[in-house]
């Protein structure tokens, strides 16, 4: 069940485009920024909203790799992955973290507080290596100050 | 040295508010559109700058425009779309301008929605930009208020909606007919060309897409004319204006400028990255973002324009550079890039769907130390069937660039893996 | 026509298509996946690359997509081009990386496009050695096995299945090299149409679950070209046996019919044939034990016949063949045709309004490029399903213009679909209550069959002052008219739709009025009527007394001995009339192929051959005679029906019959004795017909183990039968090469050996057969015809206290007798209910699942109640034909019972 914010904010992107399916990522966003992620119950509902078949909603929600079919944790960590940060030693973050958090990528801690995923280059090459944590970001991080930066989220 | 696009922007301090932007002479430009040109004007002045799409294809602007249909009877409504999705690797410009002076970019979006008559425009933003989107949300609004947005622009009868639309992931989107997709609620599969955008784009209405950076030029073009725009760059030729450059990787001071068009790699990576940093070499450098070849020492004192680039078999791409020094392994790297384009692969053609992880899983092996003298020769007709025209999108071709050049410059980085049966960056 | 050059040497083209198109028209064999021919190009795979060159001097080219590039006048191509045939080896390479190369336990092997490209591209050495990605199969119901593994990502099954067939529930999931074709959930696949899957399906992903029963290889499978027996469409198929049973149903390409499709009532519902309710041995139940040899019971029906006063009851979904042999063994004056009296109107109505036009009838495929529709009382997915099909093709039509307007060629799929987005062409659907077809019409109109006929009326009248005035329309009614007649007038060739199944004549007069009305302005306008079953046009244009008056002749003793042809009599009357009629009769003598309540009435019951097991002609809705041949050699004792009654007519020395020794004498006399069939002895070639000398054979030159596959019975070879009825062979001796259309067993061309078989034998790709489409339209309008109009409007509907008006619903599962016999079919057949629109279910207390006791015509029914929110109130839907509802002549008022206290709460039905 969405709750009535929710299916009002949808209404809301619905009232912006020619017809209501073309609305259909922003109500996942929708969706998602209330739940953290967007379960199979809440695609049916909000495919019903948008005159779409669960089927045809899945197939533009599983396109989109920020969109989450399974529940994440509290905050997800998007680790750039890409070739800056390579050069400049992502690895010595991602295997901090994998060690420190005892999850790999994909995984969520058992107490439900971090998710960890690669993510594709974050745009911010001259600080590199770089990393997001539930969409503050953080640049020139070396594995040092990852225990630090991780306190702030509980 | 003038730097209109970055004049305004410190970076850590906010952007200028509507007001203060305007006292250093902002929106100028649409006032001068709206009362005293013709769309039609506007786009020749345009095309007469040889202004170039920064967004890494390098198409003349201006005549992009003029395939839009003009006039009474055309489809409406039309739309423009501000590329923002900046997810190509190494690639930090846009953000610059996103988040540095959001009011120049509303500003560029309503010159050219002019000069192609458009109804609605976007700002298509990646995920990622969560600052920009407050600042760019920021901005729109302001500019409702204002009167720039809206109907009836400071009273020329000329309308224009805008919206701020975030992504949600997909390197794809920043491919202006997959991204034309995603705006739809789709899939961000590419869309086959012919027809163009421009005639058949958003919802099936004439299109144009520009680069973030390539709209923030022209409320600068508009107020100082073609010449002054062409006289802006090191050429004075076809590649006209400043250009956002940037370097990455193991420079002292990497980072992002705004320089003439046409400097020199040389001078962008020892004037203004500061050169390598201590105990590291120069290899090499991706020009332009993950998918433009390398340019190696002898490339040093090429010109970084469209042109000149290209002409040493490479792509100026989005003009900020991606070093490989000498500590750092090339097949690793190339690994790393092939790794990216084959989880970005939309999937919707063979040659990419299917070819580019076999390329990273090849890589891969080689990179462990399992690799064979066979997987060179796979590597090599990747490189010369997944080119343009081959595979569906640009997609696929840009993913080869690297590796080709890589084979071609770093070959026997290549071979050693296989014959050493190891990485000798590794041990 | 233009010219372009092909590895060098000139070919004529003809303009507009792309080269994929052109090459194989010209015959060459240029790889594919994604491109086909109904869906145009989209270029995802990548597969059909050739060399383009600027001109004679450019000697380097440039690979390009044939499917995507258009004919160009004086272009330069190449297909064997070193480059061109390397990139075409390396897709397939790709392609095979993650495949499990399974082809030998694969439901598709042997007719797998995949292989077949593989084989042409010449790729045949696997140098990728890493691990292959695996997926999760979904249950997808009782019509289709799904295997991802063994996809190639070719998009054509969401392309068919969402852009072509409407469906909404399979599509594409995930990205990059992890795309998943299937459903969001395990479940039973909505689309009626599904079913062509299977062969849309390049490789083994959507097979036939159906035939994996009782799996058998293409090659080995006896095949004839047949037609589809489970609705008036009459949509051409291959039918395939192996032992004795059928195993599967391919669809059988015909330009003019069903194309490339068939919806999967006929594709899945074959199963009856294999029934063990089948009828296999004579039964004479005067003896012990019943079941004779042949020729005892020839003699007893034969002393029944020469004692008795006999009448005969004539069938719509028997062949032509057997209804004029009874109708010849019985006498003209003493045949019946075997139909609820009010269809047989109807459908007498529907023949007369194709025959006096003027508009003319539209064949599936003039519906699929009319570009505005008014649909009356039908609702098609239901009654005729493949025009239901074509209908949505047809909301194509106008958007298209735009698409030719943007200079955008129409087979570019991808960028049509873009340009028009959700825009639909006119399609306007009057009925009792919402279908399938809604969502894609322009408006809908739900009302009882008067409303609807008036709607229809009324819309005539705007189109032309000539079309007979209406004074009391309600100001809904005029502006829907109104707006239906514009689109109407302003296309440029619109249809009207109706049929039989609403039980409405006012409906099928004032779609004919609007078929006129239209044709005053545009002689282009067409006209589809659909009749209740696969022959119903037939027997109409047989004749033949009523029904009701066969009951009667036996009631005032005019007959006493009745012949029953393929009929199960309690489908078409009520109970009560049928049981006295049966058991009044002295003698019962019925001809079928399953037991049914008829046949256990009868005296004698004579094994007919099911469709696969028989020879005949079926005339479908548009009046086009069509050809089904015996698949395989009759088991046991069954045989046609007109064979039986010819045999009894030979042993009482009928004077015609007498010289009837095959199929074509029959169809010889009946062109001869009956203006209306004039040509249909030349439909097909005679059974004289030989290529070279050889008989056609049904079976491929591969079959295996036909010295073995009996050899458990006996180890001779036994002298293959014969076909005294038609030029093909029963065995794999004969000619093999491309037969004429009507007669082609099978489609398999060297190289190509599944389903895409059928461009090498096609004047152009996606255009007619070889030398025409098979069968013949026996129903053409006259040119200089009378504009005629019917006069009398019905009035509004009005409710009556206590009643209700009970209409017939149809389903595609289960509103057909045969099919429902099939186990797959039988599935997805629903529960017997009765529909009731909200206001009356609120008036009756009524709610949900709760039982609804009323009666028809003294029948009582006790059904589960299903809310209906478009039904009219005062009307209420009853479905047609189903299990456990008994059949009511309808529209009908049914009487709303007492209620009794309510101690039974389960669907129950007295009758
Ligand atoms: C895979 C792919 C990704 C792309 N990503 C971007 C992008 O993030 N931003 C961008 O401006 N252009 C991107 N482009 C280029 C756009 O397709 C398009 O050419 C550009 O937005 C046009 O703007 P311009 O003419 O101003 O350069 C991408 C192209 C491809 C093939
Ligand atoms: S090259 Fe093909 S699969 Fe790759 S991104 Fe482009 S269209 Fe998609
Ligand atoms: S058939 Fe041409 S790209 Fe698939």
């Amino acid at each position: 069940m969405l709750t009535q914010e929710e299916i009002h904010q949808i209404e809301h992107e619905i009232s912006l485009v020619p017809h209501k399916k073309a609305a259909c990522i922003e109500a996942l966003k929708v969706v998602q920024q209330h739940r953290g992620w967007v379960s199979d119950e809440d695609l049916k509902a909000t495919a019903a909203i948008l005159d779409m078949t669960p089927d045809e909603l899945d197939s533009v929600a599983t396109f989109y790799n920020l969109i989450f079919r399974r529940p994440v944790g509290r905050h997800v960590i998007l680790l750039c992955d890409s070739i800056s940060c390579w050069v400049m030693g992502y690895e010595g973050l991602r295997e901090h973290l994998m060690q420190k958090l005892s999850i790999k990528y994909g995984e969520t801690t058992p107490d439900g507080r971090f998710t960890l995923l690669p993510n594709v280059c974050l745009g911010t090459c001259d600080c590199a290596p770089a990393l997001m944590v539930g969409g503050d970001l953080y640049q020139n991080v070396s594995p040092e100050q990852l225990d630090e930066i991780l306190s702030k989220y509980n | 040295m003038e730097k209109p696009l970055t004049q305004h922007i410190v970076p850590g301090r906010s952007p200028l508010s509507l007001k203060e932007y305007e006292k250093v002479g902002g929106y100028q430009s649409v006032r001068k559109v709206l009362k005293e040109m013709t769309p039609a004007e506007v786009q020749t002045l345009v095309k007469n700058s040889n202004l170039r799409g920064r967004g890494g294809a390098g198409f003349n602007t201006g005549l992009k425009w003029s395939f839009v249909p003009m006039g009474d009877n055309v489809p409406r409504p039309k739309y423009l779309v501000a590329n923002a999705d900046e997810m190509e690797p190494g690639t930090f410009k846009d953000r610059l301008l996103l988040e540095g002076n959001p009011h120049q970019l509303i500003e560029g979006m309503i010159v050219a929605s002019y000069a192609i008559q458009a109804d609605i425009s976007y700002v298509f933003l990646r995920f990622a930009y969560k600052l920009a989107a407050q600042e760019i949300t920021k901005a729109i609004n302001e500019a409702y208020e204002a009167g720039y947005l809206g109907k009836n622009i400071l009273g020329s009868g000329y309308s224009l909606e805008m919206h701020l639309h975030t992504g949600v992931g997909r390197y794809m989107c920043g491919e202006e007919t997959a991204l034309l997709n995603a705006l739809e609620g789709k899939r961000a599969n590419p869309r086959a060309k012919p027809p163009f955008p421009q005639v058949s784009g958003l919802y099936g209405k004439p299109t144009i897409v520009n680069n973030v950076e390539t709209l923030c030029c022209l409320p600068h073009i508009v107020n100082n004319g073609a010449e002054w725009f062409k006289g802006l760059s090191r050429n004075k030729s076809e590649d006209a204006g400043t250009k956002l450059y940037g370097v990455s990787g193991k420079v002292n001071k990497p980072g992002c400028w705004e320089l003439p068009m046409g400097v020199t790699v040389r001078e962008l990576l020892e004037e203004y990255a500061g050169g390598m940093k201590n105990d590291y070499k120069f290899r090499g450098a991706l020009p332009g973002g993950a998918s433009t070849d390398f340019l190696v020492e002898e490339h040093l004192d090429v010109k970084m324009d469209y042109n000149s680039v290209a002409a040493v078999g490479s792509r100026m791409g989005t003009g900020t550079m991606i070093v490989l020094d000498d500590q750092t392994c090339p097949v690793g790297f190339v690994q790393n890039l092939q790794h990216f384009f084959a989880q970005e692969s939309c999937g919707f053609c063979t040659p990419c769907r299917e070819g580019l992880p076999w390329v990273e899983k090849v890589l891969s092996s080689i990179d462990s130390g399992t690799g064979k003298q066979a997987d060179m020769n796979i590597l090599d007709f990747h490189t010369k069937y997944l080119g343009p025209g081959n595979t569906f999108c640009a997609l696929a071709p840009g993913a080869m660039e690297p590796l080709q050049s890589a084979l071609k410059y770093f070959r026997e980085d290549f071979e050693r893996h296989i014959h050493e049966q190891r990485c000798p960056w590794r041990s | 026509m233009v010219t372009i050059f092909i590895d060098n040497v000139p070919y004529e083209v003809k303009p507009g298509k792309n080269l994929l198109e052109a090459c194989l028209t010209l015959g060459m064999n240029l790889p594919y996946f994604c491109w086909h021919p109904a869906m145009g190009s989209v270029g995802a795979c990548r597969q059909c690359a050739v060399k383009v060159f600027k001109d004679e001097a450019d000697t380097k080219g440039k690979l390009t997509m044939s499917c995507m590039e258009p004919v160009r006048d004086g272009m330069r191509l190449s297909i064997n081009e070193a480059d061109a045939v390397e990139f075409r080896g390396h897709i397939i390479e790709w392609l095979m990386t993650n495949h499990p190369h399974d082809c030998a336990v694969c439901d598709e092997g042997g007719s797998c496009h995949l292989q077949d490209m593989t084989v042409m591209t010449g790729h045949n050495y696997r140098r990728y050695e890493y691990q292959k990605r695996t997926y999760r199969n979904q249950y997808l119901g009782p019509f289709l096995n799904h295997e991802m593994n063994r996809c190639i990502q070719c998009y054509r099954c969401v392309r068919y299945y969402k852009d072509y067939a409407g469906g909404h529930d399979l599509d594409v999931f995930a990205a990059h090299n992890h795309i998943y074709f299937g459903r969001s959930e395990d479940g039973v696949l909505e689309s009626e149409f599904s079913g062509n899957l299977a062969e849309v399906c390049p490789t083994g992903v959507f097979t036939d679950k159906t035939l994996k029963q009782h799996y058998t290889r293409k090659w080995d499978l006896t095949m004839a070209p047949s037609v589809c027996q489970h609705c008036s469409v009459g949509c051409n198929i291959t039918a395939g046996e192996r032992y004795g049973t059928l195993r599967n149903i391919l669809n059988r390409y015909n330009g003019e019919v069903n194309g490339y499709f068939l919806c999967d009532r006929g594709r899945f519902g074959y199963e009856f044939v294999n029934n063990p309710g089948r009828v296999r041995k004579a039964l004479v139940r005067s003896q012990l034990p019943e079941a004779v040899n042949p020729v005892t019971a020839i003699q007893e029906a034969v002393a029944i016949l020469r004692t008795g006063r006999v009448i005969g009851i004539g069938s719509p979904r028997a062949s032509l063949e057997s209804n004029y042999a009874l109708r010849t063994l019985v006498g003209e004056e003493n045949f019946h045709h075997g139909v609820a009296d009010n269809d047989h109107d109807l459908a007498d109505l529907a023949l007369k309004i194709l025959r006096d036009g003027p508009a003319r009838t539209f064949s599936l495929k003039e519906v699929e490029t009319a570009d505005a529709v008014f649909i009356l009382g039908e609702d098609l997915t239901n009654t005729a399903p493949m025009l239901a099909l074509a209908v949505r093709q047809s909301v194509r039509q106008q958007p298209l213009q735009q698409v030719a307007a943007a200079k955008i060629p129409l087979w570019q799929d991808a960028a049509a679909r873009e340009l028009i987005q959700d825009q639909k062409g006119p399609l306007f659907i009057a009925t009792f209550t919402d279908t399938k077809l809604d969502e894609v019409a322009t408006a809908t109109y739900h009302a009882s069959p008067d409303t609807i006929a008036r709607l229809g009326f009324a819309v005539a009248h705007y189109l032309s002052d000539n079309a007979p005035e209406m004074n009391d329309l309600t100001e809904d009614e005029q502006v829907l008219a109104q707006r239906i007649a514009m689109a109407l007038r302003s296309a440029k060739k619109p249809m009207v739709i109706s049929g039989c199944s609403s039980g409405s004549e006012a409906i099928l007069k004032a779609a004919a009025n609007v078929a006129t009305a239209l044709f005053e302005q545009n002689p282009a306008t067409g006209i589809s009527l659909t009749v209740p079953e696969c022959n119903s046009m037939g027997l109409a244009m047989i004749g033949g007394h009523k029904l009701e008056s066969a009951f009667e002749a036996v009631q005032n003793g005019y007959a006493d001995t009745v012949i029953i042809l393929e009929n199960d009599l309690y489908r078409h009357a009520c109970k009560t009339k049928v049981e006295e009629f049966l058991n009044t009769a002295k003698q019962v003598i019925v001809l079928d192929h399953t037991h049914h309540a008829t046949t256990e009435k009868a005296a004698i019951l004579l094994p007919a051959g099911a469709f696969s097991e028989a020879d005949g002609t079926l005339v479908n809705h548009e009046g086009r005679a069509q050809r089904f041949y015996q698949v395989y050699p009759t088991p046991e004792d069954i045989q046609e029906s007109w064979r039986w009654l010819t045999d009894l007519g030979t042993v009482m020395a009928h004077p015609q019959m007498i010289n009837w020794h095959n199929i074509d004498d029959i169809k010889q006399a009946i062109a001869q004795e009956l203006a209306q069939f004039k040509g249909i002895e030349g439909i097909t070639p005679s059974a004289n017909f030989r290529v070279a000398g050889q008989k056609i054979a049904r079976e491929s030159h591969r079959f295996s183990g036909r010295t073995a596959m009996f050899a458990n019975q006996s180890v001779h070879e036994p002298k293959p039968p014969e076909d005294p009825d038609s030029p093909l062979s029963y065995t794999m001796e004969g000619f093999h090469g491309e037969a004429p259309a009507p007669v082609n067993p099978f489609f398999w061309y060297p190289g190509w050996n599944s389903a895409q078989s059928v461009n090498k034998y096609q004047e152009e790709v996606g255009g007619h057969l070889h030398h025409g489409d098979p069968g013949l339209r026996l129903i053409e309008p006259p040119k200089e015809s009378i504009k005629h109009y019917f006069t009398v409007i019905p009035e509004h509907f009005q409710p009556i206290r206590n009643h209700l008006y009970m209409l017939p619903l149809y389903h595609i599962f289960g509103s057909e007798e045969q099919s429902t016999q099939a186990p797959a079919i039988a599935q997805r057949v629903p529960e017997p209910y009765v529909a009731l629109s909200r206001a009356d279910a609120l008036e009756l207390d009524k709610q949900e699942g709760q039982v609804l006791t009323f009666s028809i015509e003294g029948i009582v029914y006790q059904l589960q109640v299903r809310i209906d929110d478009n039904l009219t109130k005062g009307t209420a839907g009853l479905p047609k034909g189903l299990r456990g509802v008994p059949f009511a002549e309808m529209p009908a008022w049914a009487i709303l019972n007492k209620e009794e206290p309510s101690w039974k709460n389960q669907p129950q039905i007295i009758s």
